[in-house]
């Protein structure tokens, strides 16, 4: 259940678009200002979901990681560009080996309370989200590890038993203070440029400058103050009312109405939207019914329709702002919808006639919903009788994502930056293949990626596996959405970023 | 009915009947015919305002506003009709025999009753459809256990104030079977208070369906209904007004002419 939250929580609820974005190489945005960057002030953000808990290490809730990127910072951390920078650590090294990373410490980093980062802390931070404290690994990649040793004052080094290449991309777990533990989820210290202040359930949560920060400069406003707002309508009339400066999911209605008097920010999304289906059941564990489907959606249209035209359209399970890794396979069924060859196919695989299709749907997800509308509508031309069972973000997970028990699905999984984050869930064997996805070439090219030492080699094996998925159809990969984000015209300095985060510390009033 | 409309004028009678007209002539006609597909899409049409070609406008899919209000009529006014068809027919059984019989049955089932009315009506309804699931019959059945508790209690006083009257003594000591009694001889004469609150349990049906598509477990998308309709309009307030007055003018509509062709008909009793 934990796992399905990191994955889906924030994605799928938004439908509207998370936050975290665009990136890539060179896609992050900037809000443009022509204007001088001020120190001081303070910035509402509206937030939609309560958080659920503080503990850095045992949050899952995408919704939750995206505010508390702000307190706390790992050895590295992810820029605007995706790429991974010295944090609480200056620099690494990797063995030739692969198995240890050797992290020199920056000097004159300092916790919220005052106290300087020490090699103990981060021997301590490590060791508590490995499980090699009490066997429970709370950063689940960090499971590899087996030991941390310190070196000298300002050095760590890290053992892992197997290789990993994107095993680096863990250590931008929280760095905390010697045996703070569980204190964490009610007073949490970090090193991040803002510190926490208070938290009201279903109210928000607080944070203030910190002024010790390491990044001189940084951060320029005084507090930012995340509310909680849970209903769309809302947020729009506290936009409007001034009393929330940014909003970061934005639906494409709510973008066309605010423009007029706020920037609104676009980027694409870390969500990948498609009609799941269950690869197990009849008629769509025939490939070439699958297929057919494929052929009949018209992917243009229906990006046109729910997402204003500012979605990037997709044929595979990538993230097209992860350059190194995506492969564009739009020839595959292509962007316009085939209902002749959908026709076709269905004809060969012995439905002339179509067949009915239940499309299971959570219902919160309005985007989720309408793009079920225009999907119903275009595989009625192709004579397939689909039909929307709307139901319960709950329902959903328990019938959906946990039991299985559905025959299509339309939601959208959310990346984190680990490039193989988005492919692993389709290994035939994988607790996340909720759409009981079984391919013997697709298992044989994941068993290579894990071999693989180099992201490079990895990078080719990703790519293939994109073009095994595409072509088998395992699913109809649909679109990923932009992220449109609301931001007063009195700001500047948001970036976007190629996970789901919302970095506070680079925004600040225009003067 | 109608004669008695013609001695001496009645407007409620009149305007309520020509508006009722109206809804059940488009209801009909949405079963073979509607100006455009209800549910077909175009990405060229979105956002229309109200034009000759489409006089309601389209909607955020570019799906013809006026096709779809007829067809959520159709919907609408099928459903409200099982409804009170269900409910009625339940409070005439249920307060027939315990108006007419009284006693520890009587006591009993209308501890039951006050008990169902206990609770506000979209609330049983909510609780009826989160047992049986969501769908058009769904719908009928949570409203009509939720619209019955009204009809006993009317139709139930209506017995106990005829069961003692003489013609009902007379038919009884004559020895007319009971079943007689209740139907034919007490039952068409409850008949005019008993239409008046057929119509309002009517408009009361129109408005919980529609509360309960607005809230989403009613009829479910692509089917057009009006709550559903309103819903969905409600996030395109601002910028596409006609796209929520088209749904909820109607509602308004079909109240309305079901209130005063029910004030009509027991004007034109008097």
């Amino acid at each position: 259940m934990k796992k399905l939250f990191t994955t889906f929580f924030a994605t799928i609820l938004a439908m509207t678009a998370l936050c975290g974005c665009a990136g890539g190489t060179g896609a992050s945005s900037e809000a443009k200002t022509s204007n001088k960057a001020t120190y001081g002030g303070t910035v509402v953000v509206g937030i939609q979901q309560d958080i659920d808990g503080l503990d850095p290490h045992k949050v899952t809730a995408a919704g939750t990681k995206e505010i508390l990127f702000n307190i706390f910072e790992g050895l590295v951390k992810c820029d605007s560009n995706g790429d991974l920078v010295g944090a609480v650590a200056e620099e690494y090294s990797l063995s030739d080996d692969g198995l240890v990373y050797t992290f020199t410490l920056r000097p004159g980093v300092k916790f919220h309370n005052g106290n300087e980062v020490t090699a103990e802390d981060v021997k301590y931070s490590l060791e508590r989200a490995a499980g090699l404290l009490d066997g429970t690994p709370l950063v689940s990649p960090l499971k590899i590890v087996t030991a941390v040793d310190i070196v000298d004052e300002k050095t760590v080094r890290v053992t892992a038993d197997s290789v990993n290449p994107e095993l680096i991309y863990s250590f931008t777990t929280a760095i905390i203070p010697y045996g703070s533990g569980e204190d964490e989820n009610a007073d949490p210290i970090g090193t991040g440029p803002f510190r926490f202040v208070s938290y009201t359930p279903q109210e928000g949560i607080v944070i203030a400058k910190n002024e010790d920060y390491w990044q001189k400069g940084l951060p320029y406003l005084d507090e930012v103050d995340f509310k909680i707002i849970t209903s769309a309508e809302t947020a729009l009339v506290e936009l409007k009312a001034g009393t929330v400066q940014v909003y970061p999911y934005l639906t494409d209605a709510m973008a066309t109405e605010i423009e007029s008097s706020m920037q609104v920010l676009v980027a694409p999304s870390v969500n990948v939207q498609a009609l799941f289906f269950n690869n197990a059941v009849e008629p769509l564990n025939n490939p070439t019914v699958r297929q057919a489907i494929c052929y009949a959606l018209n992917r243009e249209a229906i990006s046109d329709f729910v997402a204003g035209g500012d979605a990037t359209i997709i044929s595979s399970a990538m993230l097209p702002t992860l350059e190194s890794y995506y492969v564009d396979l739009n020839d595959t069924y292509g962007t316009q919808g085939n209902v002749e060859k959908a026709k076709e196919l269905l004809a060969e695989a012995g439905y002339p006639d179509g067949f009915d299709l239940t499309i299971t749907v959570p219902s919160n997800y309005e985007f989720h919903m309408d793009t079920a509308q225009v999907v119903v509508e275009q595989l009625k031309a192709a004579g397939i009788n689909a039909t929307i069972d709307a139901v319960e973000w709950e329902t959903w997970l328990s019938d959906v994502y946990t039991d299985r028990n559905y025959q299509s699905t339309i939601c959208a999984i959310t990346s984190d930056m680990t490039p193989g984050y988005l492919l692993n869930r389709f290994e035939s064997t994988s607790k996340k293949n909720f759409i009981n996805y079984s391919n013997a070439d697709y298992d044989a090219v994941y068993a290579n990626v894990v071999e693989a030492k180099s992201l490079g080699e990895r990078g080719i094996l990703y790519k293939e596996l994109q073009k095994i998925l595409a072509e088998d159809a395992g699913s109809a990969f649909l679109q990923v959405p932009a992220n449109k984000v609301a931001f007063s015209n009195q700001l500047g300095g948001y970036k976007f970023y190629p996970v789901y985060v919302q970095d506070m510390s680079t925004v600040y009033y225009v003067k | 009915m109608k004669k008695d409309s013609t001695k001496n004028p009645n407007i409620y009678l009149l305007v309520g009947g020509i508006m009722c007209g109206l809804i059940l002539l488009l209801s009909i006609v949405s079963l073979f015919w509607t100006p455009y597909s209800p549910t077909e899409m175009s990405a060229a049409l979105r956002f229309k305002a109200p034009s000759f070609a489409h006089i309601f406008g389209t909607d955020n899919f570019g799906r013809d506003i006026f096709s779809r209000v007829m067809k959520a009529i159709g919907s609408s006014f099928v459903i409200s009709l099982f409804v009170v068809g269900i409910s009625g027919i339940l409070g005439i059984l249920i307060g027939s025999v315990t108006g007419y019989f009284g006693g520890i049955v009587d006591t009993l089932v209308m501890r039951v009753v006050d008990a169902i009315n206990g609770f506000p009506s979209i609330l049983l309804a909510l609780v009826v459809i989160s047992l049986l699931g969501k769908g058009k019959q769904n719908v009928v059945i949570a409203l009509g256990i939720a619209f019955t508790p009204s009809f006993v209690r009317i139709v139930r006083g209506e017995f106990i104030r005829l069961r003692d009257s003489d013609y009902i003594i007379r038919a009884r000591l004559m020895g007319t079977k009971k079943i007689r009694i209740l139907f034919l001889h007490i039952l068409p004469n409850i008949f005019s208070t008993f239409w008046v609150s057929v119509m309002i349990g009517f408009n009361n049906a129109i408005l919980a369906e529609s509360g309960l598509s607005y809230l989403g477990i009613g009829v479910q998308a692509p089917d057009a209904t009006l709550g559903s309709m309103l819903s969905d309009a409600q996030g395109y307030l601002n910028s596409s007004p006609w796209y929520a007055l088209a749904p909820g003018l109607t509602i308004v509509w079909m109240v309305l002419s079901a209130a005063m062709l029910s004030e009509g008909i027991s004007r034109a009793k008097k």
